[in-house]
């Protein structure tokens, strides 16, 4: 049966906790009251990446844009859009052009993308594998079974020139030929889904959008390199994604394309699901690892290798959900298409969650060799609320600020470490002049302190004594000399932890010590925070010229510290004041101030 | 065996491929500064101090985990590698308390001298000790988590090698501590007090509860019998504290220094060996002959038997009934001798040393304990805790002139003497068995077929027209491996693999046992075992049913083995307890 219109309702995370789900749920409501049910498919999908504007609802043929959608709009997208064939301009993205702009390929947040690991994304509903057979989903895997050798599918890598997208960036085709050549009756495939850095959430919408090109792609591995077992570790924290993983599995099972005889070529593959209990060394993978082996989740020393020894001993091949999903379209177009995307040193796509202070927070996938002003500017819309761009952090709490003079640096493996940041897994956020470096450097060392594991000695009491070091400056106790220590400390926590954890904790710290070193001496020697964010160096002040004595303030604050007359200036009693920015924000005559 | 060739600084070594960088090092002569790292089990990885480099490639490797690679040259020390390692060292000191003059580790301790090898004067970082509260539930073994350096070693030791699981990793990042699981207090763990946690810490976390100050208070109360007797292992072990060598056989001046020390009598508990083997021989021989339940355990290691009745109660009645030498020793001298010697038993503390930290727990483990109608044996120090008196009342062993056991319950056998080494209680128990069985005594008395420091050993011995069928174990961790073997056996109706198994919880046997001197290694192990064997060699009389005071102790006392009175006192019963309290 063919439908007049198409309605895609954004299903991922972040529109689901803006009531996506109603919306939906609305939707169908309404096409059935409104006695149209039978000429609208309504679909559910992944992630739509235009997150600040969710929750997102798509109108096809007309490619109707719909943004912040409520579940009471339901009524009026049906009523006008699908039985008076007029949109409703009032939800459209871009409103002023709404009659001439409606498109999709018009948004500009979207324009310098190019999608290969989000190409469902938004657009089939993950939890029925037909649409995603329809876009050729599983054609890859009938190939690797029927008409390659695994030789072949590893060649293609190779010439596809796939890195690891999980951070380190590691040749996807060597860790596959490492574990093809070793010679053992079983094998393993593993998919690290233990998506941890703050602010990142590319993993999750890919498997919550698209969960059958991760189930494809390890099944192709499996072929590879002689597997016939496969672990997806995924984060308890992500339901909705181990739901849709769930559902997809059942139904590639049920169509032969999971399990025993795959698609009657003899070959047995099946994936089973682990949780994660929210541990982000797991994420580490000789780490995850022990953990998938009941273990505590602690990394142990390479090598061997896993792709040599790796789950209970065995050749153990693991990637990361972004990798996978790479993987069955490069065999689907061959690895020679995939290498004329991206730049010399990388190629592909890299995706990234977009966030921080920007215009467009979301997901975005951009061709490898991408400038990060084209990211910031072009696809995330500059800097919100008009204030200046500071820098972005890149790789996480692994990696390190990115600073306006670099900011036509090309985004690939190579060029991000030269300028002493990294790839990572994808997060990157956004910092204006609001964002105090030593803080956000603080934040991060506290983030990687916090989830150490605690077993290397390097890892577990430099990262601390550092943080101590660094919660030293900015309560204004710091001394020159400390900047000295929190190198020190530094250069051994690289040199002598374990693993990439404890290795790559001080970066934000190192990294902000060398392009904002003047607010570490800001804090240090004149006692000032000059972004106004560290309490114990700021304080809030009322200029008597400009108050007019309303009060507004003195009766907003929680700690009652301001004090004065009707009609007459206010003042501000410091040995009371908790910093909390309140009155600030109260008062409509620009009459205090941050010193 | 294939070989691979590298470079230690320069200096061109040929190692055994899959061996790590230190033991590349070790074999070239090179030392590089380990802290975590211990010879007995997998390495932590860790400290980080045994960080190298290898030329040519960018990475930091740590010589304990990373395996050679065919003609490849190491570097293990640079100005760079220095300054980490001092920077580590410096983290870590920040972070311990330096109450090293109180600390039981004081001069023994691994991270103090890593400290005073570094010259480490200040530590450059903010001192941030946590100062947690001691475990002392367990009668054996004291946790002091506040001088934890977190290595793992005791976890390892724990799980690894003794396949207890009592230590787990707790927490995690700043907050992580080496503890039994769910906070509970060590006694109500899983812990079967074999204190290889305590031999194997570096530094003065886990260690011995020490019962010195009992002992004291005991010799110096003039209303007292204060008797001692010294277990096998306590001879070759004691030495080493006292600049002796490894190995070294003191026991002569042993039994003056503890005459110095004010004990009444000194006895031996070689003497209650002989006495076990009588008993439990005797009964592997009624079980092969009227056709008991096989095979027959061994029972004289109290964190064996610990383990036993937690993890293998449906072993309870293959399990010797005979007492441990130390619990045979007890009610013998509060009743035998004490009549002997006129003494009211009431008055008599019988202190034992021995080089165990379970024995601690084996004194009060149950109302069999005290047979003789008293505590059979009051205390139970370790060898450490005894080398701790010496010291302290200026004794020094190595210049003290030799002297005798006290009769009659000291003379010991060859045979008794080697119940410290993995294998000699089976050896013992082969030679007085055969005798048992064949009417005729072993000839040549050696059984080489069960002696050696692995971990599992089999053999089959001729006796007459039997094929007796043992196995040996040490290490608690490697009991699984055998009694699974007997289990199968016994699910499956066949006839069981073994007659009579052999096990001790710790690695070589009691020569390495959890209370004695600081030195778990296999260059030590092997000279202590060999300490034993000379004993054994030089004994006039090797086997138990030939000691003079054994036969004499039957004739006058106990009649014959398995007697009445023998049951009594000398036997006793085993009951599954929970692995968690």
């Amino acid at each position: 049966m063919a439908f007049r219109n198409y309605i895609l309702v954004c299903g991922g995370t972040a529109c689901e906790s803006s009531r996506s789900q109603q919306i939906f749920d609305n939707l169908k409501l309404e096409a059935e009251k409104q006695g149209v049910a039978d000429e609208v498919q309504i679909v559910q999908t992944g992630c739509f990446g235009f997150c600040e504007q969710g929750p997102i609802v798509k109108i096809l043929p007309e490619d109707s844009f719909y943004v912040k959608v409520a579940p009471e709009d339901a009524h009026e997208l049906i009523a006008e859009h699908i039985i008076k064939g007029r949109e409703v301009k009032r939800l459209l993205y871009d409103k002023e052009k709404a009659a001439k702009h409606a498109q999709v390929e018009d948004i500009k947040f979207y324009q310098k993308q190019f999608r290969i690991v989000l190409r469902n994304c938004g657009f089939i509903d993950p939890e029925n594998i037909n649409e995603y057979i329809a876009r050729d989903g599983y054609a890859a895997l009938e190939k690797a079974l029927f008409e390659m050798t695994p030789e072949d599918i590893i060649e293609q890598l190779k010439i596809a020139g796939l890195r690891g997208r999980g951070g380190a960036g590691f040749p996807t085709w060597m860790k596959w030929n490492f574990s093809k050549n070793v010679e053992s009756d079983i094998k393993y495939v593993v998919c690290n889904a233990d998506e941890g850095d703050p602010g990142a959430y590319m993993d999750r919408s890919t498997l919550e959008g698209d969960p059958h090109s991760v189930l494809e792609a390890m099944t192709i591995c499996g072929k590879a390199i002689g597997a016939h077992q496969g672990f997806i570790y995924i984060r308890a924290e992500y339901p909705l994604a181990i739901h849709r993983l769930e559902v997809a599995m059942a139904q590639s099972k049920e169509l032969g394309l999971l399990g025993k005889d795959i698609l009657g070529s003899g070959f047995d593959f099946d994936i089973e699901i682990r949780l994660g209990a929210g541990a982000f060394v797991c994420g580490e993978e000789t780490a995850l690892l022990q953990s998938i082996m009941g273990h505590r989740g602690m990394p142990v020393p390479r090598p061997p290798f896993p792709a040599v020894k790796g789950l209970w001993e065995k050749p153990t091949v693991i990637n990361n959900v972004e990798t996978w999903a790479n993987i069955p379209v490069i065999i689907h177009k061959g690895g020679e298409w995939f290498s004329k995307i991206g730049d010399e040193d990388s190629h592909g796509t890299k995706v990234f969650a977009l966030t921080g202070k920007i215009c467009n927070s979301g997901l975005v996938e951009v061709p490898m060799g991408t400038t990060l002003r084209e990211i910031v500017y072009d696809i995330g819309g500059g800097i919100a609320h008009g204030k200046k761009f500071k820098a972005v952090q890149t790789g996480g709490p692994s990696g390190g600020v990115i600073t306006s003079e670099n900011l036509d640096t090309p985004i690939d493996f190579g060029s991000l470490v030269k300028i002493g940041s990294m790839m990572g897994s994808g997060g990157m956020i956004v910092m204006d002049e609001d964002d105090c470096m030593v803080d956000v450097a603080k934040f991060y060392l506290n983030f990687t302190v916090d989830e150490s594991c605690g077993k290397c000695m390097p890892c577990r009491i430099g990262g601390k004594t550092m943080l101590g070091i660094l919660e030293k400056i900015t309560d204004g106790k710091g001394t020159m000399k400390d900047l000295d220590t929190l190198t020190e400390i530094a250069n051994t926590m690289r040199k002598a932890s374990l693993c990439a954890l404890g290795q790559t904790s001080p970066n934000p710290v190192m990294s902000t010590m060398k392009f904002f070193r003047d607010e570490y001496i800001a804090h240090i020697v004149d006692k000032k925070c000059p972004a106004g964010k560290c309490k114990k160096l700021i304080s809030y002040v009322i200029d008597p010229a400009k108050c007019k004595g309303c009060t507004a303030c003195a009766r907003k604050c929680p700690v009652s510290c301001i004090s004065g007359s009707l009609k007459q200036p206010h003042t501000i009693d410091q040995t009371k004041c908790i910093k909390c920015g309140t009155c600030i924000q109260t008062c409509k005559f620009g009459a205090i101030s941050i010193q | 065996m294939s070989v691979v060739h590298v470079k230690i600084n320069g200096i061109p070594v040929e190692v055994e491929a899959g061996s790590s960088v230190l033991a590349a090092a070790t074999a070239a002569g090179v030392k590089i500064p380990t802290l975590c790292y211990h010879e007995d089990i997998k390495p932590t990885a860790s400290c980080g101090l045994c960080i190298v480099k290898m030329e040519g490639s960018p990475k930091i490797q740590r010589a304990c985990a990373s395996p050679v690679q065919e003609g490849a040259s190491y570097i293990t020390d640079d100005p760079e590698l220095f300054q980490a390692r001092k920077t580590v060292i410096e983290l870590i000191l920040s972070t311990h308390p330096a109450d090293c003059l109180t600390c039981i580790r004081n001069q023994n301790c691994e991270l103090q001298k890593l400290a005073a090898d570094f010259g480490i004067r200040e530590i450059p970082f903010d001192a941030r000790v946590k100062r947690l509260p001691k475990d002392e539930s367990s009668p054996s073994i004291i946790l002091e988590p506040t001088k934890c350096i977190k290595c793992g070693r005791c976890v390892e030791v724990c799980q690894d090698l003794q396949g207890v699981y009592a230590l787990e990793y707790v927490g995690r990042g700043d907050g992580s501590q080496m503890q039994p699981a769910c906070n509970l207090p060590l006694n109500d763990s899983p812990c079967v007090k074999c204190g290889q946690c305590a031999a194997h810490c570096p530094v003065g976390a886990i260690y011995e509860r020490d019962d010195t100050e009992l002992v004291r208070q005991a010799i110096n109360d003039p209303a007292k019998t204060v008797v001692v007797n010294i277990a096998p292992s306590v001879r070759v072990g004691i030495g080493e504290e006292f600049g002796m060598g490894d190995g070294a056989l003191t026991v002569g001046k042993l039994y003056t220094g503890l005459r110095q020390l004010g004990f009444d009598k000194v006895f031996d508990t070689n003497f209650a060996a002989d006495l076990t083997i009588m008993e439990e021989g005797s009964e592997l021989v009624h079980r092969l002959t009227h056709g008991g339940v096989l095979p027959q355990l061994t029972s004289c290691c109290p964190a064996w038997t610990d383990y036993m009745e937690k993890y293998y109660p449906d072993m309870i009645p293959n399990f010797s009934s005979a007492k441990s030498p130390m619990q045979m020793q007890g009610p013998i001298t509060k009743t035998y001798w004490a009549q002997k010697a006129g003494i009211d038993p009431a008055t008599i503390v019988n202190v034992a040393v021995m080089p165990c930290t379970a024995k601690k727990f084996e004194i009060g483990r149950d109302e069999n304990m005290s047979a003789s109608g008293y505590k059979d044996t009051d205390i139970s120090i370790t060898t450490r805790e005894l080398a701790r008196m010496f010291k302290a009342k200026g004794i020094d062993l190595s210049v003290l002139p030799e002297s005798d056991v006290d009769d009659p319950i000291g003379e010991y056998s060859g045979a008794g003497t080697i119940f410290g080494n993995t294998g000699g209680v089976m050896e013992a128990a082969i030679r007085t068995a055969y005798w048992a069985v064949t009417g005729k005594e072993l000839e040549g008395v050696d059984v080489d077929a069960v002696r050696g420091p692995e971990g599992i050993k089999t053999a089959t011995i001729k006796a007459g027209d039997l094929d007796l069928k043992v196995a040996i174990v040490s290490g608690l961790g490697n009991v699984k491996t055998v009694l699974e073997e007997v289990r199968k056996a016994r699910a499956e109706g066949k006839e069981p693999p073994y007659h009579f198994i052999e096990v001790m919880a710790c690695k070589g046997g009691c020569i390495s046992g959890g209370g004695q001197p600081y030195a778990s290694s296999t260059p030590n192990r092997a000279a202590r075992t060999a300490g034993l064997y000379a004993d054994d060699k030089r004994s006039a009389v090797r086997c138990s049913h030939q000691n003079p005071s054994i036969k004499k102790i039957y004739d006058e006392f106990l009649g014959a083995p398995l007697s009445e009175k023998s049951e009594e006192l000398l036997h006793t019963k085993y009951h599954q307890r929970p692995i968690y309290q």
